[in-house]
């Protein structure tokens, strides 16, 4: 066995063909994870004794964040396997994360100033972590504008590679400067709450929940690269195949 | 170009290097008006802001760091991207690659021009703008070295998304796009070394931190370009 399911992976048809059966279970168990999570998070988590309600954003927003942050390492990582091994199926993948990412960047944004309202009092803080989210933001934003650019797919899928790349080398030292940054303007008004050890009936709910979205992730990732593998592949006998079923 | 294509009678490494940025420098200084046009876009944008703002000198003495160091990347930005874009064009890119000489060094020599007639004059005219902007006399030397350095990372990282955008016709906005997130360490360093100096603190660390910042950009920034431009010749 050994490396062989790395070499199917090569594969797109034998990707499509795989996932067939089993990414739908995929979808209805992040919805059912997240479903439940959010009952038990509404219902029977006890209420923060400083934030009240508002705290149960958290649940939602720390599992966005991460896998905002998260979702680019995977871009990047992707983009590399396709640039050095020429893997069809990676490019795919990075293609796809792209908007997935910056889509969830995003929300981690608008849910980070949701909470921040009734708890800082303000939407939007140019603080360390706000920033560099935003700036992640923009290092997506630039993928997937390079993406949209190319007529030639090869070119793109080459080109965004190199540029997550690049982007990935640049994250930890714009964390470093936004956070260097930030301590030499540091806003008075506001300040942040204490990090505070949570109880555990605050913080297994934030597990199940960061699995509910993991599952999430990767099923609207899979769903994703198979449309990806539809569209690039409509060549094919067997994409051809597929359609001239669907059509009957 | 007369070049010979079998690589023993090619010339040695520095020669053709030299001969390039000869080349390079010559085309540069027969189109003076296009020499200009970055330092004028400078000038012009930095005067934007006492008429958008306000001529109060206690406040323009506040934001003048940041403005010009913002202004300063706004125009190694719009003059990197035709970096490689008419060497493209007219095939000397094709030529270049297919010389026995790492194309690494290419890029740096290319690089090097354009950080010489773009990013040294833009450092030199700050001291103006800084009077412009009423900047405290203590932070003239730091807005200069930092200026300096900074226009430096900034040309050697545009050049990526100069080599990332060459075959399309028009760079403009998506080179500005995917190269502004890579230019926040740089900013955030200048103006915090300037800011520093007018407070009272030591600068120099800001600098060598900086420093730092440019021999890491110097190693990898034209291995990147250089491999983004092989993708678009091969493409």
């Amino acid at each position: 066995m050994g490396w062989q399911w790395f070499h199917r992976l090569g594969s797109p048809r034998w990707f499509y063909q795989k996932t067939e059966a089993w990414v739908r279970w995929l979808g209805w168990l992040a919805f059912l994870i997240i479903a439940g999570t959010i009952f038990w998070v509404m219902a029977f988590v006890p209420k923060d004794y400083l934030q009240g309600h508002s705290f149960r954003i958290f649940y939602l927003h720390v599992p966005t964040s991460m896998m905002a942050m998260g979702g680019y390492y995977a871009m990047a990582i992707s983009g590399a396997i396709g640039l050095i091994w020429r893997m069809k199926l990676a490019d795919m993948s990075m293609r796809c994360i792209a908007p997935m990412g910056a889509a969830f960047t995003f929300l981690a944004l608008v849910t980070g100033g949701l909470w921040g309202k009734p708890t800082w009092g303000t939407y939007w803080v140019w603080d360390g972590r706000t920033t560099s989210t935003l700036i992640l933001f923009f290092l997506y934003m630039g993928v997937v504008a390079l993406q949209n650019a190319y007529q030639n797919q090869q070119m793109a899928d080459r080109f965004s590679a190199l540029l997550a790349l690049v982007g990935m080398v640049n994250i930890p030292i714009i964390k470093w400067s936004v956070d260097w940054w930030n301590t030499l303007h540091q806003p008075a008004t506001i300040k942040l709450t204490e990090e505070s050890t949570m109880h555990g009936s605050m913080l297994y709910p934030l597990f199940v929940m960061m699995v509910g979205f993991y599952c999430f992730f990767a099923w609207a990732l899979i769903k994703a690269i198979r449309i990806e593998i539809l569209r690039r592949e409509y060549r094919t006998d067997w994409v051809k195949q597929i359609i001239a079923a669907e059509n009957k | 170009m007369n070049e010979n294509s079998s690589p023993m009678a090619s010339p040695g490494l520095l020669p053709a290097l030299s001969a390039q940025f000869k080349r390079d420098a010559l085309i540069a200084f027969r189109n003076r008006g296009e020499l200009l046009n970055p330092l004028t876009f400078f000038l012009i944008a930095v005067a934007m802001i006492p008429l958008g703002v306000s001529p109060e000198s206690s406040l323009l003495s506040l934001i003048a760091p940041g403005v010009i160091w913002v202004m300063a990347l706004l125009a190694t930005l719009l003059s990197v991207d035709g970096l490689f874009r008419a060497d493209y064009e007219d095939g000397t890119l094709e030529q270049l690659s297919l010389t026995p000489h790492p194309l690494y060094l290419m890029v740096l020599a290319k690089v090097l021009l354009h950080w010489l007639i773009t990013g040294l004059p833009l450092a030199l005219l700050s001291p103006l703008l800084g009077m412009w902007l009423s900047l405290p006399a203590e932070g003239y030397m730091p807005l200069f070295l930092s200026l300096l350095l900074g226009t430096a990372c900034l040309s050697l990282i545009g050049a990526i998304g100069a080599a990332l955008t060459v075959t399309l016709r028009k760079g403009g906005i998506l080179i500005s796009l995917i190269i502004m997130p890579l230019y926040i360490p740089i900013l955030v360093l200048g103006t915090g070394a300037v800011t520093y100096a007018i407070d009272g603190f030591p600068f120099m660390s800001l600098m060598s931190i900086m420093g730092a910042f440019l021999a890491f950009s110097i190693a990898f920034a034209p291995m990147v370009t250089a491999s983004a431009l092989r993708i678009s010749l091969n493409g």
